[in-house]
C-alpha cells in the first residue's frame, strides 16, 4: 500500500513536470522535501519531550489511571481487542483526551506512546492491527473542542469573532469522527471476511 | 462568548501543565527527576521518525512542485462544486489530508482575500480545524513502530476527510443560518 502511494506521488509528479516544464522546480523540491522532513522531526523533539516528561509525572501520580477509569466504557467499545488493564489503554485514553482538548502538540506524542504499546500486542509486527487502525481513525478525524491554532490566526487577521469557529468545528469534527468510526468498522469487517476465505 | 473562548484557548496549556505538576507534587512524585526521565524518550522517538518523514515529504513536495497537485485540484473541482463546496475553498479540502502547512497557507490566503469573518473565511477555518493531516499522521504513527502494511487505515482516513469537508460546509451553513456571523 505505502509502496504504491509513494511511487504514485513520485511518478505522477515527474510525469506532470515533463508536460508543464517544471522539472527544475521538481529537482530542487526533492532535496527541499528531504530537508523539511528532518526539520519537522527536529521541531517535534521539544514538544514530544515536554509531553512525554509531563505524562511520566501524570502516570506516576496515578492521574492517567484515573482518567482511564473515567473514559473506560467508551474506549472498551472502540478498542475491544485491547485488555482493559493494559498500558496501551491508558495511552489511548490520554491521546483521546489531548485530542479533545485541542492540545495537538500533546496528542501526537501520546498517540506514539499508544502505538508503541499496541505494537506489543500485535502478532504481526509489520502489519497494522485492528486496534491501530481504529486509533488512526480517531486521530485523523479528531474531535476538537478548542482549535487553538486556527483561533490564533483568525485573531491575527483581525477577525471580529475569532472563536466563531469553535461551534462549527465541533459540529463538523463530530460528524467526521462518527464517519471515521463507522468506516473503520466497515473496512475491518470486510478485511476479516477476506482473510477467512 | 467569543472572548471567553479566546481566554480559554490561551489558558488551556499553562493550566494543564500546572495541574499535572501539582498533582505529581501532591502525590509525592519526585517531579523534576520523573520529568527528565520521561522526556529522555522524546529525542529517540523524534529521531526514529526522520527516515519516514523524509521519504514522505520528498514525494509530497515533488507532487506539489510539479503542478500535479494543481491538476488534481482542477480535476476534482467540478465534483466538489456539485456538492456545494465553494470553488474557492475546494482546493483546501484536497490539500488538507496531504499537507497541513499547505492548507494552512491556503486558509490564510482566503483570510486575506475575503476576510476571516466571511462565509468563505469561516468555512476555511472550520475545514482546517475539524480535520487533520491524514497522510502525515499515518506516516508518523505507523513509522514510529515500523509498520509498513497500513491495511485499510489510509482508505478510512481519506474517506472520513471527505466527509469532514462536506460536514464543514454543512456546519457553517447551519451556524450562519442560526446566528449572523
Amino acid at each position: 500500500m505505502i509502496d504504491f502511494i509513494w511511487l504514485a506521488l513520485f511518478l505522477s509528479g515527474v510525469a506532470t513536470a515533463m508536460v508543464t516544464g517544471r522539472m527544475p522546480m521538481v529537482s530542487s523540491a526533492i532535496l527541499k522535501g528531504a530537508e523539511s522532513g528532518v526539520e519537522l522531526c527536529i521541531g517535534l523533539i521539544g514538544a514530544i519531550s515536554l509531553w512525554m516528561g509531563l505524562m511520566h509525572i501524570a502516570e506516576r501520580a496515578g492521574a492517567v489511571a484515573w482518567l482511564a477509569r473515567k473514559l473506560k466504557p467508551v474506549a472498551r467499545r472502540l478498542f475491544p481487542s485491547v485488555p482493559a488493564d493494559h498500558p496501551a489503554m491508558g495511552a489511548i485514553l490520554a491521546n483521546m483526551s489531548a485530542n479533545l482538548l485541542g492540545i495537538g502538540n500533546a496528542a501526537t506524542p501520546l498517540g506514539l506512546k499508544a502505538m508503541e504499546e499496541l505494537q506489543k500486542l500485535n502478532p504481526h509486527p509489520d502489519r497494522a492491527s485492528d486496534a491501530m487502525c481504529t486509533l488512526l481513525a480517531v486521530n485523523t478525524a479528531s474531535i476538537t473542542l478548542i482549535p487553538t491554532t486556527v483561533i490564533a490566526i483568525r485573531m491575527q487577521y483581525h477577525s471580529a469573532h475569532p472563536s466563531a469557529v469553535v461551534l462549527t468545528t465541533l459540529v463538523a469534527s463530530l460528524i467526521g469522527t462518527c464517519a471515521a468510526l463507522v468506516l473503520d468498522r466497515l473496512f475491518r469487517a470486510l478485511s476479516h471476511r477476506r482473510q477467512v476465505r | 462568548m467569543s472572548e471567553a473562548l479566546a481566554v480559554i484557548s490561551e489558558w488551556t496549556l499553562p493550566l494543564v501543565v500546572s495541574l499535572i505538576l501539582v498533582i505529581g507534587a501532591w502525590r509525592r512524585v519526585p517531579i523534576y527527576q520523573t520529568f527528565v526521565q520521561g522526556a529522555k524518550g522524546g529525542f529517540s522517538t523524534a529521531i526514529r521518525l526522520i527516515p519516514h518523514l523524509v521519504a514522505m515529504m520528498v514525494a509530497v513536495s515533488v507532487f506539489r512542485a510539479s503542478g500535479a497537485m494543481d491538476g488534481l485540484v482542477q480535476l476534482l473541482d467540478p465534483v466538489l462544486t456539485w456538492l456545494h463546496v465553494p470553488a474557492e475553498v475546494a482546493p483546501m479540502g484536497i490539500l488538507r489530508p496531504i499537507t497541513g502547512q499547505g492548507s494552512l497557507a491556503f486558509m490564510i490566503d482566503i483570510f486575506r482575500k475575503h476576510g476571516p469573518d466571511s462565509h468563505l473565511g469561516l468555512l476555511a477555518s472550520t475545514m482546517q480545524a475539524s480535520s487533520d493531516t491524514t497522510l502525515y499522521i499515518l506516516t508518523v504513527y505507523f513509522g514510529s513502530v515500523g509498520i509498513y502494511r497500513f491495511r485499510y487505515a489510509l482508505a478510512v482516513g481519506l474517506m472520513s476527510d471527505f466527509v469532514s469537508v462536506l460536514a464543514s460546509v454543512f456546519a457553517v451553513w447551519l451556524v450562519s443560518g442560526m446566528i449572523q456571523v
